[in-house]
């Protein structure tokens, strides 16, 4: 039975959430241009035209989530996002894994913001909206999904699956709907999912606060006291926009099997590069707040934030990227619309701020070397520069779009090696930020000249220099440019040490923000350079085959064969595999999967045998996610099982087959991580010729490698799945197979009923064997057994010593407290000036 | 001179070099043909070639050899030209190789034989371009 209800319901409340973002525009600029009578009815009207807005929006992500959550596949979007097995934290992921799901995501914290906005600030509220209601009504436009002619606006999450596809059965029945939808990307099952897009987006979204006031201020001629209210905004920005980096970092490090967390792959570099440009607009918005200058760069720098997650979301969302991104964004048809959107705005901002430019005011004096002005310049510079380098390869699919746009050809194509290429510029740059971290902070807290600034200088400098010694010489770091980063990553952290350490002597914790972070800058430096740097692939050239071509014998071979049970030498450890693994609910360990056979419900097993205390044979026991399988090797050094990790792998069908998640092992100082790159497939056994071996009771023999111990027969009684009559003789055969340490229980089964002969084979995926018991010879005293092979179960696998990775979580998770301390201070500032009936 | 025009003109070399080595560095699309020329002038830079996996008239990929190890193995690709050549993989297969559409290798020639692929990009049948439903459950 098709719904229609929810779907219209969730179309409607789009289009009213459009019209109603373009009536608050209009509103609120008649609220902004009325006399002093009309004021306060124009303002009742548009925050009752937002307040529709807002409820509107929110119908719209209720609707989307209902269709999701009640399983509704007669829509396209819960087909192809979700499915039934689904737990609902991984429903609200599929809320967003569609484009059009992440827009709603976007539109509704743009409310959240604009509705704190309404209540916090009391002059700013009418040119402030009209900036935020017209980005409303581009974004409602992207989900609008309305066609005329052949202009169509927008891609709407509410279509029905009938509409979307042209799929046969619908033409013989239009009410079909599929019983379950083809599922959420395994990738994105991860709790890191369910969080980093809401942050991200709120991170995008807040972009927009410090741009309309900056809006504001120019339409109304405050060219500098937008800055107050903006700058509580911009920082809040930065923290949440890194917040939602670092997530995605992190995210990739535990489900992604590129062996990292960053890979400057264009969706990343698309978030970086306005983070990097906001990080820098703080700076110079609190430079003029202390000394009134540098307000024309903060301007540019707020814009180019703004204006720049809009150029991200183009590249992402618009198809452009193509072959460059291994990321697969499809195009939804909206790129003329982000377009659109983008361009807008930024002539809206170049028209303004042209306008204003000569009437904005700045200080005509130098700023001495000796002042903070100038080495925050610099800082904000180096940010700038270091944008521009990521930014412009980035765009290069941009370019050979535009030179095809206009007939050319271009075949560039982005660097072959990101990761170089983007750290040589990136490493040396972020020295240098530290390095004026470091100085700069000096400057900010007092007036210096260059002996006071020696002075002040030189313990931090001295500590940092022993330390770095220390640290060089105990981990080893004997590379020149590893050292220097070292050197700088110390030398930041220990002088703001002593500023923090100074500030919290005098005064309180609330102005510690700049040096935390900058000491998050300084661990996360180190933390990069260790990771990174001295990440050591220990899966290395372990097979010892030679290659019949010389070049192959110069390549490292990076992955390691395990074939089940067979223990091999890895650097400092014996690894065994042990076999595919399952996750049953309630368990707290992974369950061996030859001990569960799935039933056609989903997620649901029987027990083919007791598991410990937890369950019994025939017991029906829940599985978490059907589809992974875990694929557990053992860690042995000196004979003892020190740990045993379990990296994930997932058929998916509707993905288009394999997708794998890494496991490690996190201990204070590196981790070990693991990811499984190819395994065996038994799902359609390909046997091999039969092979017939005979023998009898206490018999020892080989089958293919296995040393196996034939130890009798046993006339059965009962047999599973199968009614005895009378006269019927049933016989098991005990075949004990040895692998390595591991000794199994073959037992396959001989019926003879009426003169008949059945036979029940035993099946050992594990082993790669198929037996059956072919015949009985009573007179020789002799058992016939057939035997086909096919292949033993083996994994593939990687894996890297990643050394003080720690060390970069921590820094982040520094740094962004110490964002969170500078916001507190700044809206505190904001608000008592305010509350003092300064705020202009 | 001022500070100011010093610290402007080392912002326009800095932006000067990035901008050169984005152009120096950055790789570009070429065919087998193209990509063996460069080769035998010395040019060992990294390219794209943009192709497909070669199949047989079932639509099995054939050519696929992998070693005996399994870390690493060889495949036909024929690019935009039609032109096939064999390419060398020093990874696993990757899990949804043979359903590919288009295969983008990043590399370059070895010898004349061998195209030695350093990173492998894929493009699979998309799951939102799919039009058939499974009429499972009917």
């Amino acid at each position: 039975m098709i719904n229609n209800f929810v779907g219209n319901l969730g179309h409607l409340m789009t289009i009213v959430a459009f019209v109603s973002a373009i009536v608050t525009a209009y509103a609120y600029y008649n609220y902004f241009k009325a006399n002093e009578l009309e004021k306060a009815g124009w303002r009742r009207f548009s925050r009752i035209s937002f307040a529709v807005h807002g409820i509107s929006a929110t119908l719209i992500a209720f609707s989307l989530f209902e269709i999701i959550y009640n399983h509704r596949f007669e829509y396209f979007y819960a087909y192809s996002h979700s499915s039934k097995a689904l737990p609902v934290h991984y429903m609200i992921s599929s809320f967003w894994e569609g484009q059009e799901g992440a827009f709603i995501l976007w539109i509704f914290w743009n409310v959240v913001l604009g509705a704190i906005l309404i209540r916090v600030n009391k002059v700013w509220e009418a040119p402030v909206m009209i900036v935020f209601a017209l980005v409303q009504a581009f974004l409602v436009s992207m989900i609008l999904g309305v066609v005329i002619g052949d202009l169509k606006i927008g891609s709407s999450p509410f279509i029905l699956l009938r509409d979307a596809t042209q799929a046969p059965i619908f033409q013989m029945n239009p009410d079909f709907v599929p019983e379950d939808g083809t599922g959420l990307n395994p990738l994105l099952q991860n709790i890191w999912m369910v969080i980093h897009p809401p942050t991200l987006f709120l991170g995008y979204a807040s972009t927009l606060v410090p741009f309309a006031f900056l809006m504001g201020g120019l339409v109304t001629k405050r060219y500098s006291e937008w800055i107050r209210p903006a700058l509580p905004w911009a920082i809040f920005s930065a923290m949440i926009l890194g917040m939602g980096i670092i997530m995605g970092a992190y995210w990739a490090y535990v489900t992604l099997n590129f062996g990292g967390y960053w890979n400057w792959d264009p969706v990343e570099n698309a978030v970086y590069v306005p983070w990097l440009i906001m990080v820098a607009a703080i700076h110079t918005m609190i430079t003029f707040k202390k000394s009134a200058t540098a307000l024309k760069t903060s301007i540019v720098l707020v814009i180019l934030s703004f204006i720049l997650v809009l150029y991200a979301t183009f590249l992402v969302r618009s198809g452009v990227l193509g072959d460059s991104s291994v990321h697969s964004f499809t195009d939804l048809g909206l790129s003329g619309q982000l377009l659109i959107y983008m361009l807008f705005f930024a002539v809206i901002a170049i028209f303004l701020s042209a306008r204003a430019w000569k009437h904005i005011p700045t200080s005509d004096k130098e700023a001495s070397v000796y002042s903070r002005e100038f080495w925050i310049f610099i800082g904000a510079t180096t940010l700038g520069l270091m944008a521009f380098q990521v930014i412009l390869p980035t765009s290069i699919p941009v370019w050979n779009a535009i030179v095809e746009g206009f007939g050319g050809i271009s075949n560039m194509a982005p660097p072959a090696d990101q990761i170089e290429f983007y750290t040589k510029f990136q490493l040396w740059f972020a020295v240098v930020l530290a390095l004026l971290t470091a100085v700069g902070q000096f400057f900010w807290w007092q007036k210096i000249d260059a002996k006071a600034l020696k002075d002040a200088l030189v313990t931090p400098y001295i500590i940092s220099v022993l330390i770095s010694a220390g640290i060089i010489v105990l981990t080893k770091v004997y590379d020149w440019q590893y050292i220097i980063v070292v050197l700088a990553g110390t030398f930041t952290i220990t002088a703001n040490s002593v500023i923090l350490f100074r500030l919290l002597r005098k005064a309180t914790f609330k102005l510690a923000g700049g040096s935390l972070a900058h000491i998050g800058l300084g661990m996360v430096l180190i933390g990069i350079m260790f990771s990174s740097g001295y990440s050591d692939v220990i899966s290395i050239n372990m097979s010892g085959l030679t290659y019949s071509n010389s070049w192959e014998d110069e390549l490292n071979k990076e992955h390691v064969l395990l074939w089940i049970n067979k223990p091999t030498q890895m650097k400092d450890y014996t690894v065994i595999y042990r076999g595919r693994k399952k996750k049953v609910v309630g368990i707290p360990e992974y369950v061996p999967a030859k001990l569960l056979e799935s039933t056609d419900n989903v997620n649901e097993a029987i027990a083919l045998a007791d598991y410990k205390d937890y369950f019994k044979k025939g017991d029906m026991v829940n599985l978490v996610l059907e589809e992974n399988d875990y694929f557990n090797v053992e860690y042995y050094q000196n004979e003892t099982l020190k740990f045993s990790l379990n990296p994930m792998s997932q058929f998916n069908e509707g993905m288009g087959g394999l997708i794998s998640s890494p496991d490690s092992k996190i201990y204070f100082d590196e981790d070990l991580y693991t990811y499984v790159a190819a395994m065996n497939d038994h799902s359609d056994p390909d046997w091999k010729e039969d092979e017939i071996y005979e023998a009898a009771p206490g018999d020892q023999f080989h089958v293919a490698d296995f040393v196996t111990y034939f130890d009798g027969a046993e006339v059965l009684k009962e047999i599973d799945g199968y009614v005895l009559q009378e006269g019927d003789v049933a016989v098991k055969a005990k075949l004990r197979i040895l692998d390595y340490d591991v000794e199994k229980l073959l037992e396959p089964t001989f019926i003879i009923r009426n003169n008949q002969v059945g036979k029940i084979p035993v099946i050992d995926s594990e082993l790669g064997l198929k037996i059956s018991l072919e015949n009985i010879l009573p007179e020789d005293n002799k058992f016939v057994f057939k035997v086909n092979q096919y292949q033993k179960d083996y994994v593939v696998m990687k894996a890297i010593v990643k050394p003080y990775i720690n060390v970069l979580w921590v820094g982040t998770i520094i740094m962004l407290i110490g964002f969170s301390v500078a916001i507190f201070r700044r809206f505190d500032e904001f608000k008592k000036m305010r509350d003092k009936g300064l705020e202009v | 001179m001022k500070k100011g025009h010093i610290i402007g003109l080392g912002i326009i070399a800095i932006a000067i070099v990035i901008i050169m080595t984005s152009i120096g560095d950055a790789s570009s699309y070429e065919s087998f043909t193209t990509a063996l020329e460069m080769k035998k002038d010395g040019d060992d830079k990294p390219i794209h070639v943009v192709g497909h996996l070669k199949k047989d008239t079932a639509g099995e990929v054939v050519g696929l050899n992998v070693r005996e190890d399994k870390v690493s193995f060889t495949f036909m690709l024929i690019d935009n030209e039609g032109i096939e050549q064999e390419v060398f993989y020093n990874e696993p297969v990757p899990a949804d190789f043979t359903r590919s559409e288009s295969v983008v290798v990043i590399g370059a020639y070895r010898n004349e034989e061998i195209f030695i692929a350093d990173k492998i990009l894929m493009k699979c049948p998309s799951k939102y371009q799919e039009t058939e439903v499974q009429a499972a459950g009917m």
